[in-house]
């Protein structure tokens, strides 16, 4: 019993003195007016740094620390020159590439020529890099002097380049060389992160990614330009209410990419801001579609499609699931900004577009023989009734809400409709199957400088009969996929010849409705000014695009953080 | 005891492996291809999905046949090596495991054992006194209904949001670094109350319902009957009534602990907290084989051996099975 006892007092002994070390020792404490607390884009505990697996990379990765050539402004429609001092067609095939004079590598290297180069070209050593499909364009790509590169295109496409300019981050070559394919594929890059941005790779824990700030980066020179957080801290979050409850506190949450329930009634009380003051709060950054599969009876039928697009009241799930802080799809699903809308064509819209109205959509199905039998319901043109069923990823609550309503609304025009919610990887695989009727999907439908990016999307061809990324309808017929490599291919300033193209896109996109545009999902954006000030708004002189996600960060994000300051 | 020792480890060893079996052959036969959605936000090519996703394929083994899969999940098994996961890839998934463990054990291994120890001692206690027993009963119901999310929201939102006094989210403040100092202890212990208290509040009501039930039972059973009438004093009646209630409480309390490591899911999801029930549950949603097969192996040995020390517990604080197992013998 006695030695029971004294181990007793012995660990009891060890306890206080641990307790009295870690007294002893003060720990760091971040100051509060040098951080920048941050959150939205990072959910799984951060593990990937590796700039050419743009899947997994923890947001920032590419922005903060790896940069690309240009960046792209979506509220202005611009693509500037960022590491690039500028680009250019010399000719159609031929573009000539100017690196800005004196870009240091974080360990001091200077950025050359052979660094873009090295990037660009790296799909032709390794297969399976992402952009391999931009690299078979090439003829060529050389280094004529240490800042100038000359990238020779066999068939130049011309938007998909222009979206790529401000995609791909250049890596520093004398780090990269001499990696193997598992390495550059399938490996963390930890200890290998080397970029040329704003901020270093400091530290990382099970919940957070901390940037440090690089002093030395290039912009402060060349661009007068700086960061104003010392530190970003990039918080992993479970749930979005928790998010919630942190920007209303406003301690260790300054700024936002959740899509967080209820702004509209704390916006006011807890003096969060907004891109807008008012409805809908935020800007728009991608569309949601409601995919059809066109595969399968009965929706192989255009008008059965059509209809369905009538009989969807969007404006009502804006209203009822996201308090109005989304708005409705136009008919073509292209976002509101000016780099797409220019291509909208509005005529073509017109003639073929569709709205809600339940009356037009009974029309289209009476006259197409779809009649409603005993129970209400209606059947097929050949008598067979039929039943959709509409799906989303379990979990993802405002996408469950909607397929809801859009249950409700097509069973009030007669056509049975369901909704369901298979977890994330069983939904992801009954879209690229096709083996499901209606679902609803917005992954790459993001603004960017093009609306090539949303068609190549929704329109790809489908390969191993696997739709892994887009195409989730099915469209097998080649008019519209060759139309959209056409446009791909007319130059970036014949707005003329590129509007041509689009209205015979558009008219077959309408007539034959294979995916349904409903609404805009929103960037997502709410600040405290507890400590930070000057965020970027509609009303404000910083008009930054508001995004922190993965891959975003040169849309915008960057040029927040350079704009906001503390509070005095 | 050598051959109850024996007959034991055999069963506990064949049930291992047809449980990591199993853990091999449901997540593979659950619908949803795990590097599919891996990819499914990645903007390019569609043919070069297709290659990135050969290339992934081959470097986790999913494109070998099932069998030569299943031979070399053993085989690595056997050097500790779990395999990569895939949707943190490309980290390793004993590395994963071992990174999120202790935050999750911290919480839940004294939740677990405080409320156990508590419960039994208020629950003993409350089924003597029948005044207190009357009202305090209806609160334990009421604790052990209650779901932990529900709790941990309330708990967040009163002590954290309100009134402020707690934080919400995080196991330490966003604004230190995880390092031995009183800076880092102090805000690690203040992150650490709400979800420890969540999980604490609910077992206790549980814990203490089922002592008073047993004790109850106990002192109305004929030996303790028997005793009284031969005039033994109320404190020894009481006193093994409370070794003969105890027995089941071990019980459930090893259940609890065999299945510790898979966390606590939902007061992790309502404090932002990191541990492994949140990595489990992502993990079966989006099919990491490598995750899951990681986590169930733990979850397994930990029934496994919960339930060993259990038999041996039981030899120790029981005396009718000490004497079975003489009787055995002979």
């Amino acid at each position: 019993m006695g030695g029971v006892n004294a181990m007793k007092k012995g660990i009891v002994l060890c306890l206080i003195l641990v307790m009295v070390l870690a007294v002893s020792t003060f720990g760091q404490r971040y100051e509060r007016h040098e951080t920048l607390y941050a959150g939205g884009g990072l959910w799984e505990p951060p593990s990937n740094w590796n700039p050419m697996q743009p899947w997994g990379a923890v947001s920032g990765t590419i922005g903060l620390i790896y940069e690309t050539l240009f960046t792209y402004d979506p509220i202005t429609d611009t693509l500037s020159p960022w590491l690039a001092h500028e680009g250019e067609w010399v000719s159609d095939h031929i573009y000539r590439l100017k690196l800005r004079d004196g870009i240091q590598w974080s360990d001091g290297k200077l950025m050359t020529a052979d660094d873009v180069v090295f990037t660009f070209t790296l799909p032709g050593k390794f297969p399976s890099v992402h952009f391999r499909s931009l690299w078979e364009q090439f003829e060529s790509v050389v280094a004529v002097d240490p800042l100038t590169v000359y990238f020779t295109f066999s068939n130049p496409r011309y938007h998909e380049w222009s979206w790529q300019l401000y995609q791909i981050p250049v890596l520093p070559k004398h780090l990269w060389e001499n990696l193997t394919e598992t390495q550059v594929l399938a490996a963390s890059n930890e200890g290998n992160v080397i970029g040329s941005g704003a901020y270093l790779f400091e530290t990382y824990d099970l919940d957070r990614m901390i940037y440090l700030r690089n002093e030395n980066w290039w912009a402060k020179t060349h661009l007068g330009m700086e960061v104003a957080p010392k530190r970003v801290v990039y918080i992993r979050a479970l749930s979005n209410n928790v998010m919630l409850g942190m920007i209303m506190k406003g301690e260790e949450l300054d700024v936002s990419n959740f899509f967080l329930p209820g702004i509209p009634a704390i916006k006011g009380p807890y003096d969060i801001h907004t891109w807008y003051e008012g409805e809908p709060y935020m800007l728009s950054d991608n569309t949601a579609f409601l995919f059809a599969n066109n595969t399968k009876a009965p929706l192989d039928d255009p008008i059965l499609r059509r209809a369905i697009a009538f009989a969807i009241n969007s404006e009502e799930i804006c209203r009822r699931v996201f308090e109005g802080m989304v708005l409705p799809s136009n008919t073509m699903g292209f976002l509101p900004s000016d780099g797409w809308m220019k291509y909208y064509i509005e005529e073509v819209a017109e003639a073929f577009g569709f709205s809600y109205d339940p009356a037009i959509a009974k029309k289209l199905l009476d006259d197409a023989g779809y009649r409603v039998a005993a129970g209400g319901m209606r059947v097929t043109p050949d008598g067979k009734p039929f039943k959709l069923e509409i799906i989303v990823p379990f979990g993802w609550t405002d996408w469950m809400e909607s397929i809801r309503i859009i249950a409700l609304n097509l069973r009030a025009v007669g056509i049975d409709a369901e909704a369901r919610f298979p977890d994330y990887a069983g939904y992801f695989e009954q879209l690229s199957t096709g083996d499901y009727d209606l679902a609803i999907n917005n992954f790459n439908s993001r603004l960017s400088s093009t609306p090539w990016t949303l068609y190549n999307w929704l329109f790809h061809d489908i390969y191993d009969d696997l739709a892994t990324s887009g195409n989730f309808q099915r469209y097998m017929k080649d008019d519209i996929p060759d139309l959209i490599d056409q446009f791909n291919e007319i130059k970036m300033d014949d707005l003329e010849q590129g509007r041509k193209i689009m209205a015979q896109i558009q008219e077959l996109y309408l007539t034959q409705m294979p995916a349904i545009p409903l609404w805009y999902n929103g960037m997502w954006f709410q600040a405290n000014t507890n400590v930070w000030q000057n965020w970027p708004g509609e009303m404000n002189e910083n008009k930054s695009y508001p995004t922190t996600w993965a891959g975003t960060w040169q849309l915008g994000g960057l040029q927040m953080l350079t704009q906001i300051y503390p509070k005095q | 005891m050598g051959r109850y020792l024996r007959r034991k480890v055999a069963i506990y060893l064949l049930t291992l492996f047809f449980a990591i079996t199993l853990n091999w052959i449901l997540p593979r036969m659950m619908p949803g291809d795990p590097i599919l959605s891996l990819l499914s936000r990645l903007a390019t090519q569609p043919q070069q999905i297709q290659r990135v996703h050969t290339f992934l394929e081959q470097s986790f083994g999913l494109d070998k046949p099932w069998y030569e899969q299943y031979f070399s999940f053993w085989r690595s098994m056997f050097v500790g090596d779990l395999g990569i996961s895939i949707t943190h890839f490309p980290k390793p998934v004993t590395q994963i495991i071992m990174d999120a463990l202790p935050f999750s054990l911290l919480i839940t291994l004294p939740a677990i054992l405080l409320s156990w120890i508590v419960g039994n001692k208020f629950g003993a206690f409350a089924a003597r006194k029948k005044k207190m027993d009357n009202w305090v009963l209806p609160i334990w119901y009421v604790l052990t209904a209650t779901p932990y999310l529900w709790l941990g929201i309330l708990l967040s939102w009163s002590l954290g949001v309100v009134l402020n006094i707690f934080p919400i989210a995080g196991a330490y403040s966003y604004q230190v670094r995880r390092e031995w100092t009183s800076t880092f202890v102090l805000s690690y212990l203040r992150h650490w109350v709400l979800p420890f208290l969540s999980l604490f509040i609910v077992q206790l009501g549980g814990w203490a319902i089922g002592m008073r039930n047993m004790i109850i039972y106990e002192l109305e059973a004929d030996y303790s009957r028997f005793m009284e009438t031969m005039g033994a004093p109320s404190k020894l009646i009481r006193k093994y009534a409370y070794k003969n209630a105890i027995l089941p409480q071990v019980t459930g309390l090893a259940v609890q602990l065999g299945v510790i490591v898979t966390g606590a899911l939902t007061t992790e999801i309502v404090f932002s907290y990191p541990g492994i029930g949140n990595l489990l549950f992502e993990a079966i949603k989006r099919r990491d084989y490598f995750l899951i097969q990681g986590c169930f192996l733990f979850v397994v040995i930990g029934v496994l051996l919960a339930n060993f020390f259990i038999d041996i517990a039981y030899v120790l604080i029981d005396p009718r099975v000490r004497l079975s197992m003489g009787g055995e013998k002979t």
